[in-house]
């Protein structure tokens, strides 16, 4: 479904900040498998995402996605494609426009806008049916703007809208990190439903363990740019947070030593 | 009394204006000053088209489609290379000045002699309603020229402002009010948001320019410095509409902005009346204009916000 080839992208590349925050990522994701990305900051999980979605375009590499070479396309030629989630809940909808209108926008994500108008009856009756399986008490809120809402709402919205047409894969980017943890909750049990349901492709970035534990079927763990450890099937289910904290602090020691071993050598050569 | 039908004519006219800057300022948040080249821009369009024999409805249109022009270069130059928005009105307001300078021939073309949009109004007016002498209304004499004029005029801003609202709820337009409200949000949604940016500038243009163009044959020239002050002027009257209707609702935005220049231009015209000397207008305007935008900011300082924060 997915195919990362390769795939480098270097920040500020000749300044003093120069960044290697994708050092040749390979890996293929199956149709309808739900990956967790993990990693510490700056491990590349979210610029991996960002490449994914076409924030900005690597500097080498290929990504491959239902079969299309997406690699030079636009952020929102990808669209067509791809459904979004934000880590900050603002940036999922329009605040200033009505629910209706956001969702309206959402219907039709990738294809041809026309003159029509936007929130027309038929999309209403729609709409307002799958914002009451949301259980939120929005359905009678349609013509409000969405920026009257809590972030939880927003970002249960932002999920919707990310699903409402089928997308070939879906992004989660650390989408839960700013709620509060009851919020949090629900939105992550929305999530897994909408995917269950739907068995959507899904890359999801988290700083949560027990997320990673408890939701998708393999975990991609970063580090300085590179895929380090890739648990899939039976590994997976076996793994338990515990088991992902000590990984960490295996890569935090191995982090460390590289530091000291450096000290060192330039101690006795310099 | 024929001093208000004038102020209400000149005031809806410049109704166009400021639905063209609620389009760039309210809908992008984007102070374009290619207005004010572009009010004259399509005053320039229309007087030397009049004047060299064309129909003056064809001059009209041909001023709309040059705003429309003026808009979409700014856009392009704001879009695709990156420069910033106040810096690329700036850059295409002064091209302008020159340009108009080359359309009009002069820096000043009257339109007495000729017939314009506005006397084929007054005559087409005569024509259904039989009538050509002068009306009493209020105990004060205006003529009724003037009254057809000034039909024709409500008449057009109603389509105007129904063809924007409509624009503006449609599936197009939406994605456009949300690529000034969330342009993130509506690229992740397949939204091009450098198009719409350029399309939307280019809209907002061509209205400026259809209004320098009525400005023109209502007042009977045009002139290269005529729109000097017109960016505030404009911001002036989608204000004063904002804060007299107080929702924030798209189609009672429109409304406001259409009523607002109306009631900036009665205002003037009142002080004008009783006194005021003209050279203070756009100082006056201007601080208007800088109250307008700071007072809520205070309000909300010290939280005297009830009820006032649309003022």
């Amino acid at each position: 479904m997915l195919d990362i080839i390769n795939l480098s992208k270097t920040f500020n590349r000749g300044t003093i900040n120069e960044v290697k925050s994708l050092n040749g990522i390979n890996c293929h994701v199956e149709e309808s498998s739900f990956v967790v990305l993990l990693g510490t900051n700056g491990s590349g999980k979210s610029t991996l995402l960002n490449a994914v979605a076409g924030t900005f375009l690597p500097d080498e590499g290929q990504i491959k996605l239902a079969g299309i070479n997406i690699t030079r396309l636009s952020e929102h030629q990808r669209a067509r494609y791809i459904g979004r989630v934000f880590q900050n809940p603002f940036l999922g909808t329009a605040p200033e426009m009505t629910i209706a209108e956001n969702l309206a926008l959402a219907s039709k994500r990738g294809l041809t806008r026309s003159f029509n108008w936007a929130v027309k009856k038929h999309v209403r009756e729609e709409l307002k049916k799958k914002i009451m399986a949301l259980n939120m008490g929005l359905e009678d809120r349609l013509d409000h703007p969405i920026g009257m809402l809590s972030g939880g709402q927003r970002q249960a919205l932002t999920l919707l809208m990310a699903t409402w047409l089928k997308p070939e894969l879906l992004l989660l980017d650390e989408h839960t990190a700013a709620l509060d943890p009851k919020t949090a909750a629900k939105v992550i049990q929305l999530t897994g439903d909408l995917i269950r349901h739907s068995h959507l492709t899904t890359l999801m970035v988290t700083h949560s363990m027990q997320q990673a534990v408890n939701m998708g079927d393999r975990i991609l763990m970063l580090h300085q740019g590179r895929i380090v450890y890739d648990f899939g099937g039976q590994d997976k289910q076996r793994l338990k947070a515990g088991d992902l904290v000590a990984l960490f602090d295996e890569i935090r020691r191995k982090e460390q030593i590289d530091i000291h071993v450096a000290e060192l050598i330039s101690q006795q050569y310099i | 009394m024929s001093l208000l039908i004038g102020a209400f004519t000149i005031g809806l006219i410049l109704a166009l204006l400021s639905l063209g800057m609620f389009m760039s300022y309210r809908v992008f948040n984007f102070a374009d000053i290619t207005a004010e080249g572009t009010i004259t821009f399509g005053a320039s369009i229309a007087a030397s088209l009049i004047v060299a024999g064309f129909p003056p409805v064809l001059a009209t249109l041909c001023a709309l489609f040059g705003g429309f022009l003026a808009g979409v270069i700014t856009g392009i130059i704001h879009t695709k290379f990156e420069i910033n928005g106040l810096l690329s009105g700036i850059l295409v307001m002064t091209a302008l000045y020159s340009v108009n300078l080359h359309v009009l021939g002069r820096s000043n073309v009257p339109l007495m002699l000729e017939t314009t949009l506005v006397q084929q109004f007054e005559s087409v007016g005569q024509g259904i309603f039989g009538f050509a002498e002068n009306i009493t209304i209020f105990g004060s004499m205006v003529t009724a020229g003037s009254l057809y004029i000034l039909i024709f005029i409500i008449l057009l801003i109603i389509i105007a402002g129904l063809l924007l609202y409509g624009f503006l709820r449609s599936e197009i337009g939406t994605a456009m009010r949300a690529t000034g409200n969330n342009p993130q949000m509506i690229r992740a949604l397949g939204v091009n948001t450098q198009f719409m940016i350029i399309t939307g500038l280019g809209i907002s243009n061509a209205l400026i320019g259809l209004s320098g163009a009525l400005l023109a044959q209502f007042q009977g020239f045009a002139d290269v410095q005529m729109g000097i002050g017109m960016l505030v002027w404009g911001l002036a009257s989608v204000i004063i509409g904002e804060a007299l209707i107080g929702e924030k609702t798209l189609g009672y935005l429109i409304a406001g902005a259409i009523f607002g220049s109306l009631i900036f231009r009665l205002l003037v015209a009142v002080a004008l009346r009783i006194g005021l000397n003209p050279n203070d207008l756009k100082l006056i305007t201007a601080v208007f204009v800088l109250i307008a935008l700071v007072l809520p900011k205070i309000l909300k300082k010290t939280k005297l916000t009830g009820g006032l924060t649309n003022a």
